[in-house]
């Protein structure tokens, strides 16, 4: 435990050094800024003082911003070669990447934090339903922890940092939109339908924004995230004997 | 304390270590010397748990590399080569890091750290961004970090990569001061560098063990005759005559420089004939000025030994 403590204390001391998790920063709050005050209804006289319709967007933006914030996790020690002093210290794999992973998580917690700022304009200026809000943000914080797992499995299968963000934006973009526009607006039946589905990010995350803290979605989340998580560590496993 | 047994290791279909078994006992300093890509790396990377090999067994401290591999984890000190560091850590941070990886207890750990700071003498540069220092910096904070837990090993991959020659003289110096408190292993391919720290040395070549022993153990193995140089004023016909008919000399070479015959005499081994030329030179009158024995160098050795090895295995390669 306390090596994973010192992995993650770590890795969140680099990424307030990194200029790319700054910039990442910076472009999410501006993006949910623009998402707030335009795309959204909020300001109609009489309309429901409510985050759902920003939330409602936040999924295919957080599909590009994670990667870019996880691809340096475990390319950046391959590249530096400092996985060597990593890998002979008394610390296991698994202990690295759950170290690596919580350090990304938390720093994509206050990223999201940022955004609490609208909750208080929300109730500066009406009555929002906090509870709705709650399950909103619970279920940001369910597709962060998955998303970040997935982002660190792309970065340990390369050295290349770009191509782990490319991966992981391709395919994040894949389970998160490109599912759910197919099961919207196709007429696709039966098992594939049942599948896209299963794997629609969007469509979960819908629930949660709504207001629906359901098992199953809880389930798919932490499921997928330790799964990644798993198979990221395999990866890194893997590398010791090539 | 570290017992290698029969290692091998291929990288797909390429041999980098064949077969190689060696002993190394408590507190000893020992070099392994050989050429770029003779496995040097590579078993230094088996020995601490990086890679498996993929047959063979190695121990160090008593632990299986394989098998107990976090316990020979805290028993070694490694520094690899080019001493990889995050640049965006400061010293005294990156320090403080890898001294809770290695388990020492928070109250502990600034003393821990100001002690190997003092040792590899990182004080004065030890708040500054990694990045910002010279490569001879990194190194001693890599070395730093290797003795932070008080290791019984230390390995060293080419500890003096890069440095410049004061910096290489002190990194021999503190290297030398720390084998009295630990087994010291280190690779090179710099043959005075492990002549001047160790006690023993392997030489290995393209993944084989070539030759072990002390530098003397080795120079003796080396075949061909001693050569003397000596400087003798007088006649160069006469002098080159009476060198020649001393016992045991076989061929004499002079040349003039400045006045001075400059002979270069080969002797048969084994046959000291200095003070033979002493006395020649004393009887016919002449002056001396120099004389001295050269033995075969360790580099010749060196060079012999391990060109064998890479025609071997290009002979191999390509059947």
């Amino acid at each position: 435990m306390r090596n994973v403590l010192a992995i993650t204390q770590r890795e969140l001391g680099a990424f307030f050094f990194s200029p790319i998790a700054y910039v990442v920063l910076f472009a999410f709050t501006f993006m949910v800024g623009l998402l707030f005050v335009f795309l959204t209804d909020n300001f109609t006289p009489g309309s429901e003082a409510s985050l759902r319709d920003t939330f409602n967007w936040l999924p295919p933006l957080l599909c590009i911003a994670v990667p870019i914030l996880t691809m340096r996790l475990i390319s950046e020690e391959y590249r530096s070669g400092t996985i060597e002093t990593l890998m002979t210290a008394p610390i296991s794999d698994a202990e690295v990447v759950v170290g690596k992973f919580l350090g990304a998580f938390i720093f994509y917690a206050i990223m999201l934090a940022a955004t609490l700022f609208y909750v208080v304009l929300l109730s500066v200026y009406g009555e929002p339903d906090y509870g709705l809000l709650a399950s909103g943000y619970f279920g940001l914080l369910m597709i962060g922890a998955m998303f970040v797992a997935i982002g660190l499995f792309f970065s340990a299968t390369t050295h290349n940092q770009i191509i782990a963000a490319l991966l992981g934006a391709f395919f994040l973009l894949l389970l998160t939109i490109l599912a759910w526009i197919i099961v919207q607006f196709t007429d696709v039946e039966g098992p594939i339908q049942l599948l896209l589905q299963m794997v629609s990010i969007m469509d979960r995350f819908q629930h949660f924004n709504r207001g629906l803290v359901d098992v199953n979605n809880l389930v798919f989340f932490c499921g997928g995230t330790a799964f990644f998580l798993f198979l990221a560590v395999k990866v890194v496993e893997s590398r010791r004997w090539r | 304390m570290i017992q290698v047994r029969n290692l091998s290791k291929w990288y797909g279909p390429v041999r980098a270590v064949d077969n190689i078994s060696f002993r190394i006992r408590e507190g000893e300093i020992v070099g392994f010397l050989g050429p770029n890509g003779a496995g040097k790396t590579t078993t230094l990377r088996i020995l601490t748990c990086f890679m498996p090999a993929s047959s063979g067994s190695a121990s160090v401290a008593g632990f299986d590399v394989f098998s107990e591999s976090m316990a020979v984890r805290e028993q070694v000190g490694y520094l690899p080569e080019s001493a990889p560091l995050y640049p965006e850590m400061r010293a005294s941070e990156y320090l403080s890091f890898r001294a809770k990886l290695r388990g020492i207890a928070s109250t502990d750990r600034p003393a821990a750290v100001e002690r190997v700071a003092r040792r590899c003498r990182v004080a004065d540069f030890i708040t500054r961004p990694i990045g910002q220092l010279s490569r001879g910096m990194k190194q001693r904070v890599g070395l730093a970090e290797a003795l932070m837990h008080d290791p019984k090993v230390l390995v060293l991959d080419e500890p003096t990569m890069g440095l410049d020659p004061a910096q290489i003289r002190e990194t021999r110096n503190l290297i030398r001061e720390l084998a009295k408190d630990h087994t010291v292993i280190l690779s090179s391919h710099i043959l005075p560098e492990v002549e001047a720290t160790c006690e023993r040395t392997i030489i290995i070549a393209a993944g084989r063990i070539v030759a072990s022993g002390s530098p003397s153990e080795l120079k003796e193995r080396i075949t061909g005759s001693s050569r003397l140089i000596a400087e003798v004023r007088g006649p160069a016909e006469a002098v080159k005559t009476a060198v020649t008919g001393i016992n045991g000399v076989g061929k004499v070479q002079t040349t003039l420089v400045d006045g001075w015959n400059r002979l270069v005499i080969e002797a048969q081994p084994g046959q000291d004939v200095r003070e033979d030329i002493f006395k020649i030179a004393s009887k016919n009158g002449w002056a001396l000025r120099e004389i001295r024995r050269e033995v075969a160098s360790l580099e010749d050795f060196f060079v012999q030994i391990t060109a064998q090895q890479n025609i071997e295995r290009e002979g191999h390669a390509s059947t």
